[in-house]
């Protein structure tokens, strides 16, 4: 089956990027279409920490940067209240570490405007009890947390009821040019193997890190480095405010509160390809032991997952660590190139993710000659009635406040009811109607509880046949799917009572259902 | 704090230490048996012999009995290969009767394997089939008409996921879901309560009154495994009566009605063969005296407290892996915590576990366990007896992966007969 579509910009990429520019384009008023080979986050954009940098961490290698996060800081504060907990957050120094950086980490913040105080040792361990007795240094600074779900959901969500069309599991596999001008993009359905055309006067490369590899797609080219980086969330909250570790980037240095969780990291590896990009035994073991250094319960505490994200980093490639190379965005006009509507925006970060819009949209509005200005300093996002079930909490305090009597729980441990179910697959796109366990996870918290999907996706893959959302055999390799997304961020940190839960699972699943076979 | 005297403490109530506690009793065999009950009530109820092998190639085998032949010739080192054919047959022969004795009997074909109907659609190779679900392995090889039920407010457990998955292969097999008759005040079903429920009389009349005009053509039922709980034959007869078609269960997910019976049934049987069941305590602490003797500290688990002592010619460790407690992974290496035996385990936790779960070839964590001589006695590095008293058997062994071979019970009861019999060797 074939399907052809007509759009003013076709944006490629259902990360933050690619979302914030769905929804600045249609602040605008311009039409789009947003295409993702996956579902929303798959990239770098659900593999961070979550952290809203104050900018303090790039004072010291890249000015411009801190410069431009201080700024998207502040107006995200603003603009997106709901994805973002004002926890503030810490620079941390321990015994050994460099003690010139510390002495001049102020100076440092100073000079590109930064809020930063220093902060008596003794207050800050009372403040924070998990940080070590070793503790020689502490500076406060503006950091919070941002949900990158929730953030990216609401921007999308908001993007759709402006009239933008959402299309997951769609591939570009090809651009059909004409001159210097793409006509339109070819792309193949992943789930049906059905193929969409879709016409465009622009077409929007914000892709992360795959804008290499599209853009030689469309015949043109940049240089992208891919720089892996490996997180890992505790089973309980550490800290309430973001701690950073005081010296100039290294591993697993930060360490982000979310709601009842932490998030430590990261690693940084140089990566040839961006395939198979899950964490390894190894950075998970670096990752504790650096960790430890700042916090010494990190040696000790359950940790709940692992993951990993490629930052794509811009073109040259810096000398020794990658996390020296500038973490500024590069948007790219592909008509110097001989492709005058193509353009991409890659690099950069969680946090200017709105700036990458703003100025992507400028560039598209001049080049279809739109002049409406950018919306998204002025307009808030708001919290819709849509995104709710991705937030941590909100399912427990929904069922505790009232539900239907026939409303049963399917997923237990995060109390994800069956009418949430029902919800989440009805805002799901009309072209692709098939209710994917993986695409209920990304929109609810199914499978993130301590079970890791072994039970909930037995009783939601039941429900989904129930309602005639899965028929005939999908039910198993909807199953095994979804287990295998959760198991990439388990199988590094099976030890103690984990070993256990994931021995059941393979009971359940393999010896008794015999999926492994199907 | 007195001290009890034993000849033989088994060490888990899963599978194997039940095995070993009747292979015991029946040789009169003064036992002592602890445990809480970890896995028994995560079991689907099946006893499985050998349904898998190659399992790297995935192939399933019809002949339970050739499979084990071409397995040992193919592992050497697989808990099966310490024992004889004849007497693996044996030890699931006299396990059989035992649950016969116990009155939850079940049903085989005589050296084959039984395709049965598992909770998520899918259909696995089994040895032999608790009673209850028996009608449901006919007809599905049978392909007879045939309808599922299910009932609204009973998670997993959807006749519709069943039949879809079935239909296929067995174009008479429908489907029907309808409300439970006595369902309570939550619309939340839970199978143990609905075994209870059917236990009353009036309940299974309603439920056959509900079923019945839905049957059309059908000659056999399927139902989630709830019929009843400490009389199941009673309660599946008489709705066999009341609708005239063949009524079998299909096992939920755990843990499951059939678990729970199956559990019951043995920590029932052992109690009355004279084994000192001591139920949800767990062992605490071991010693070896100068006479050979093991000295077991006995407790709660949460509190550590020694509660009790025994004092015991033989023991036999059948605590399972993981779940079972008889193994821990730490974050640096696999332990057998109890008697700090030596582990066979991969090198390094990088190789435990494979990047996909449902890797045909099975994680190398679960190769990992103890090794033993053909005494079934744990081994140390040079391959020799640690303790000339001291046994194991179960899941706890090395080089078996008996959840991708299908193997469980079989090598539960197996070398659950093999330690008891090389207890009785060494007296």
């Amino acid at each position: 089956m074939k399907q052809n579509l007509k759009t003013q910009v076709l944006i490629i990429g259902g990360g933050a990027t690619g979302t914030g520019v769905a929804r600045d384009l249609s602040l605008r008023g311009v039409k789009c279409i947003l295409v993702e080979k996956k579902d929303i986050n798959s990239g770098a954009s659900g593999a961070n920490h979550g952290l809203l940098h104050s900018g303090a961490r790039y004072v010291s290698s890249d000015p411009d940067s801190a410069k431009e996060c201080r700024d998207e800081n502040r107006l995200l504060k603003q603009l997106a209240p709901d994805c973002v907990e004002e926890t503030g957050g810490l620079f941390v120094a321990v015994e050994g570490d460099d003690e010139t950086f510390i002495a001049d980490f102020q100076g440092y913040c100073d000079q590109s405007g930064l809020f930063c105080r220093p902060m008596d040792i003794a207050d800050a361990r009372e403040a924070e009890p998990a940080l070590s007795d070793k503790t020689i240094a502490v500076y406060e600074v503006d950091d919070a947390s941002v949900d990158p779900f929730k953030l990216v959901l609401e921007n999308i969500t908001d993007a759709e009821k402006l009239g933008c069309k959402f299309l997951r599991h769609l591939k570009v596999v090809n651009f059909n040019k004409n001159g210097n001008n793409i006509q339109s993009v070819d792309l193949v359905r992943k789930t049906t193997g059905d193929t969409v055309n879709i016409e465009a006067d622009m077409v929007v490369n914000a892709t992360g890190a795959w804008a290499g590899q599209l853009a030689a797609l469309a015949g043109a080219h940049i240089d992208v480095l891919y720089s892996k980086g490996t997180l890992l969330i505790t089973h309980t909250r550490l800290t309430q405010r973001v701690i950073n570790r005081l010296r100039t980037p290294a591993d697993a240095d930060i360490l982000v509160p979310g709601g009842t969780v932490s998030i430590i990291g990261t690693t940084s590896l140089r990566m040839q390809s961006l395939d198979g990009i899950s964490p390894t035994v190894t950075e998970v073991d670096r990752i504790v032991d650096e960790g430890t250094a700042m916090m010494p319960t990190l040696e000790t505490i359950r940790y709940i997952r692992a993951y990993s994200g490629v930052r794509p980093l811009l073109g040259g490639g810096g000398k020794g660590d990658d996390r020296s190379v500038t973490r500024g965005f590069d948007l790219v006009d592909h008509a110097k190139e001989g492709i005058d509507n193509f353009v991409t925006i890659t690099g950069g970060k969680l946090t200017t993710f709105r700036l990458m819009a703003e100025k992507t949209a400028d560039l598209v509005c001049e080049r279809i000659g739109v002049s409406a200005p950018c919306q998204t300093r002025r307009i808030p996002v708001i919290s819709a009635h849509e995104t709710r079930w991705a937030v941590p909490g909100f399912s427990p305090k929904n069922w505790f406040s009232g539900h239907d009597r026939d409303d049963l729980l399917l997923c237990e441990c995060e109390m994800v009811p069956q009418s949430a179910i029902e919800e989440i697959v009805n805002y799901f796109d009309i072209f692709d109607k098939q209710a994917d366990l993986k695409g209920i996870g990304k929109r609810s918290r199914i499978g993130k509880g301590s079970c890791q999907g072994n039970f909930c996706s037995l009783r939601i893959a039941a429900y989904l046949y129930d309602r005639n959302h899965l028929t005939s055999g999908q039910g198993a390799s909807e199953i095994k799917s979804f287990l295998n997304e959760r198991w990439k961020g388990q199988r590094c940190l099976l030890w103690d009572t984990p070993v256990v839960q994931v021995e059941l699972q393979e009971a359940m699943h393999c010896a008794f259902f015999g999926l492994e076979l199907t | 704090m007195t001290t009890h005297q034993s000849e033989l403490t088994i060490i888990g109530t899963g599978m194997a230490g039940m095995a070993a506690a009747c292979f015991a009793a029946d040789n009169h065999i003064r036992t002592a048996q602890i445990g809480v009950n970890s896995g028994m009530i995560y079991a689907s109820g099946f006893l499985d012999l050998m349904g898998v092998h190659p399992v790297a190639t995935g192939q399933t085998r019809e002949n339970p009995w050739q499979a084990i032949a071409q397995l040992v010739e193919d592992v050497p080192d697989h808990p099966y290969a310490r024992l004889r054919p004849s007497e693996i047959e044996t030890a699931m022969t006299r396990f059989l009767h035992f649950m016969d004795e116990a009155d939850r009997p079940y049903q085989f074909s005589p050296g084959r394997n039984t395709e049965v109907i598992t909770p998520v659609g899918t259909t696995k190779l089994t040895y032999a089939v608790p009673r209850s679900m028996w009608a449901g392995a006919v007809a599905l090889k049978e392909k007879r008409p045939c309808l599922i039920t299910d009932f609204i407010g009973l998670k997993a457990f959807s006749a519709r996921q069943i039949t879809d998955m079935l239909l296929p292969r067995w174009p008479e097999i429908r489907m029907l879901r309808i409300p439970f008759p006595s369902g309570g005040a939550s619309a939340d079903l839970y199978p143990e309560q609905m075994a209870r429920s059917l236990e009353v009389e009036k309940n299974r009349l309603q439920l056959a009154d509900a079923i019945r005009p839905h049957l059309g053509n059908a000659s056999a039922m399927g139902l989630p495994g709830i019929l009843g709980i400490y009389k199941p034959r009673r309660v599946r007869e008489h709705l066999e009566k009341l609708l005239g078609v063949d009524i079998f269960e299909i096992t939920t997910i755990p843990p499951s009605v059939p678990g729970i019976r199956l559990k019951d049934a043995l920590e029932a049987l052992v109690t009355r063969k004279g084994v000192r069941l001591i139920s949800q305590k767990r062992v605490l602490s071991a010693e070896r005296q100068k006479n050979g003797n093991f000295i077991l500290g006995i407790g709660d688990h949460g509190s550590k407290t020694i509660e009790q002592i025994i004092e015991s010619r033989g023991v036999i460790m059948a605590g399972g892996r993981f779940l079972g407690m008889g193994l821990h992974a730490g974050r640096k290496e696999i332990s057998e915590p109890l008697f700090n035996l030596p582990v066979f385990q991969p090198e390094d936790r990088a190789l435990w576990h494979r990047t996909d779960f449902f890797d045909p070839n099975g994680h190398p964590i679960n190769q990992a366990g103890l090794e033993i001589d053909d005494a079934f006695r744990p081994t140390d590095l040079a391959g020799k007896a640690v303790y000339d008293n001291l046994f194991a058997a179960g899941s706890i062994l090395a080089h078996q992966d008996w959840m991708r071979q299908k193997c469980g019970a079989g090598l539960a009861i197996a070398t659950a007969y093999g330690a008891v019999q090389a207890f009785r060797k060494m007296c």
